[in-house]
């Protein structure tokens, strides 16, 4: 072995023992959701004997989230990964979960938890799909958190998973669900209560992130601005669309908060009608800070809307 | 008749006998029977809707997990498969480095999948004119301890930034002139070998050492092995830190070192020359979270010296380049790029270009490209050309490049 041989080989040696491995045994368990959803259902549940980290803001397409390698540091310290799953992110989080290193979160091991295998998916497309079709989810849509009967579901796989993990606080989690679940169904005797008179009446969404939502509080969805999910508004979609809006009466646009409001600002013009920008997550919107506030907020700023557009 | 009339009579005699508080009797137990009818035609009913509702929520449970678990199918273990075509065009006068005006440049074939519960494996085949190439073929081991990565097959090694970035994920139509004249062109520094790569510990800062040893032959003669111990080895370090939300930095050093073809006499390495390779990079990236889909910037540097021996001495010669790119709505980009660069054999002679890029994305999955290029080569005619690409890639999603 020559001089620079031994060189290298400390080099080697020297890379790979630099500095000692992360701190040592925490009592709260860390946890990493993929969206600030996910992370305020995971608080929920876990209260103080948990560490939440959140990568995508709730005002980001989390379709196009950058994996950057500051969410590769987090994931690597996770000792539970919670997803959403539905290939939704499937453009960023591989890199993260090959990245981190981590054993503990890799798809498989007990600290990966894919929230969507118990919750209610729409949208699952039937027969041969292919990309003519613009962006679609094979396995379904992945906007699902936004119905609270999911995110009850969504809850309670998480109270499952962390009770596993941290046995001894298994009580703790199950009283914290318990009362999560109660909060939530009171709030849903609100939120029908508040949506009761607009049950039927058709709206236009930017992007197919609501089904889940329209569904449960009755509204129906007619079409929309893009005309194929994650393709961009086109002139001659926008025209069908305008005189389908005219035609069947339809006066309201619901647009995520990261879409460029310029086509439907000009549909609604033309159909005399109004764009409502929602919170299709937790942070979307400055008062939407938590999983009931997303309802509440949405609930809400669309009722208000609706009466606007309907008189009712 | 007689009989009939008689029967009559007899019971209206009977009726007209029976006391007035047994009729009411009778008639409240008919209302009460009524009643009762009612009330379980009522239950009846209501229990019934319940049981409907509780089959009809059955039913919708049993629909969402059978869809949840998938239809269990062979072929779920096949790797995901996915084709980049990158089709190349090119107008204009260029005496150095010629390109055919049309090209199917490279098609390159991506198959990727889990090994087993400790690795995962990734190939990537690249069919272009010249034939098929084994670009990179590696496994990775995802399962090892001290926070450790290895790959071991054919690696595109770590130096630098753009050099390990497969074709699709730049941002021009070419690879800058430091890496034609002093990393190997555009198969870059790609090498049979192992690689070891370890984050380390320093608070919010990620900063990432790779460690890497190669067979030796890379870089289309920038390394060159004659002998089986003539190996090259490459040292990366990465530091990336958030500035904010939607600005960030990404620094990077690198170091290479390796024995090189300027020695060889009849095929015999007379001189025994090495290369040595010292590298420096920066990226500054900002992408408004909000507004993600429709606008960022990045800015790239890197900086290369090159230390080359052979015959007639030591050749130190130094290759950079500058660039920036801006996304300017949902589907265009544009971008620049300066570059110099001395060559590697000869550090007198430097080439000086710079480059307008214009990308125009219909989707995720294509693109299509044009790019003025204007090379002043050290020793040669002005190369003025027009660049024109188009890329498309079908099959599995990829991850999205950073």
């Amino acid at each position: 072995m020559t001089n620079r041989h031994r060189l290298f080989a400390a080099v080697l040696v020297t890379v790979s023992t630099l500095a000692s491995t992360t701190a040592g045994a925490q009592n709260r368990l860390s946890v990493v959701a993929t969206t600030e959803d996910l992370g305020s259902l995971a608080r929920e549940i876990g209260g103080d004997k948990v560490t939440v980290t959140a990568l995508a803001r709730g005002y980001q397409d989390p379709h196009f989230v950058d994996p950057k390698p500051s969410f590769i540091l987090a994931v690597s310290k996770a000792d539970v990964l919670i997803v959403v799953g539905r290939e939704l992110e499937l453009g960023w989080l591989p890199p993260l979960l090959n990245g981190s290193r981590n054993s503990k979160v890799q798809p498989g091991a007990k600290g990966y938890l894919d929230a969507s295998l118990n919750v209610r998916i729409l949208d699952i497309p039937a027969g041969q799909i292919t990309r003519a079709m613009g962006d679609v989810h094979p396995l379904g849509n992945p906007h699902y958190w936004l119905e609270p009967g999911n995110g009850r579901r969504i809850a309670e796989a998480i109270r499952g998973k962390f009770s596993e993990l941290s046995s001894a606080d298994a009580a703790y989690f199950t009283q914290r669900y318990k009362d999560f679940d109660a909060r939530l169904a009171a709030a849903e005797q609100r939120w029908d209560a508040t949506m009761a008179a607009y049950k039927g009446t058709r709206i236009v969404t930017y992007h197919r992130s609501w089904p889940n939502f329209m569904e449960r509080f009755g509204l129906v969805v007619m079409g929309y601005v893009e005309p194929k999910p994650g393709i961009p508004p086109s002139p001659s979609h926008t025209l069908e669309l305008v005189q389908e809006m005219k035609a069947q009466g339809v006066k309201l646009i619901v647009v995520e908060p990261y879409f460029d409001t310029k086509t439907p600002d000009s549909v609604a013009a033309q159909v005399g009608g109004r764009v409502l920008v929602l919170a299709p997550s937790v942070g979307g919107a400055k008062e939407a800070t938590d999983y009931i506030q997303v309802f509440d907020y949405n609930v809400n700023r669309l009722a208000g809307a609706l009466k606007q557009v309907t008189g009712k | 008749m007689r009989m009939r009339v008689t029967v009559g009579v007899v019971l209206g005699t009977l009726l007209l006998c029976v006391p007035r508080p047994v009729a009411a009797q009778a008639v409240d137990q008919v209302q009460v029977l009524q009643q009762q009818i009612e009330q379980l035609r009522k239950d009846f009913t209501e229990r019934l809707a319940a049981l409907e509702a509780e089959i009809a929520a059955l039913n919708a449970a049993q629909a969402a997990l059978t869809t949840a678990a998938g239809p269990p199918n062979a072929k779920v273990f096949n790797p995901d498969i996915a084709v980049v075509g990158n089709f190349l065009g090119a107008a204009g006068r260029n005496v150095v480095n010629p390109s055919p005006a049309l090209e199917m440049a490279e098609s390159e074939v991506s198959l990727q999948a889990v090994v087993d519960p400790y690795a995962r494996g990734d190939f990537f085949l690249s069919f272009g004119q010249q034939g098929v190439n084994l670009e990179e073929g590696f496994i990775t081991f995802t399962e090892l301890p001290g926070k450790l990565l290895a790959k071991a097959g054919k690696i595109r090694t770590a130096f630098g930034k753009v050099d390990g970035l497969h074709t699709h994920a730049l941002t021009w139509a070419d690879r800058p002139l430091v890496t034609r004249n002093l990393l190997g062109g555009d198969e870059g520094l790609s090498d049979a070998g192992v690689s070891v790569a370890r984050l380390v510990p320093a608070g919010p800062l990620f900063l990432e050492a790779t460690g890497q040893v190669v067979r030796g032959s890379s870089g289309d003669g920038v390394f060159e092995s004659h002998q089986r111990s003539d190996l090259s080895y490459v040292g990366h370090l990465r530091a990336y830190q958030d500035l904010t939300e939607s600005t960030n930095l990404d620094l990077g050093a690198s170091v290479a070192h390796g024995h090189n073809a300027a020695g060889l006499v009849d095929d015999v390495d007379v001189g025994r020359f090495t290369t040595r390779l010292f590298g420096v990079d920066a990226t500054l990236r900002w992408r408004p979270l909000q507004r993600a889909i429709y606008q960022q910037f990045m800015a790239r540097s890197e900086i290369v010296w090159s230390q080359r021996g052979q015959f007639g001495g030591r050749q130190d010669s130094l290759g950079y380049y500058l660039s920036a790119d801006y996304q300017l709505a949902r589907r265009w980009f544009a971008g620049g790029r300066y570059d110099r660069a001395a060559r590697a054999d000869a550090a007198a002679v430097a080439d000086i270009g710079g480059s307008a890029v214009l990308t125009y994305r219909p989707s995720e999955f294509s693109q299509v490209r044009g790019q003025y290029r204007r090379i002043h080569f050290g020793d040669a005619a002005t190369a003025n050309e027009v660049l024109f690409q188009a890329q498309f890639s079908i099959g599995a999603h990829g991850a999205h490049a950073f």
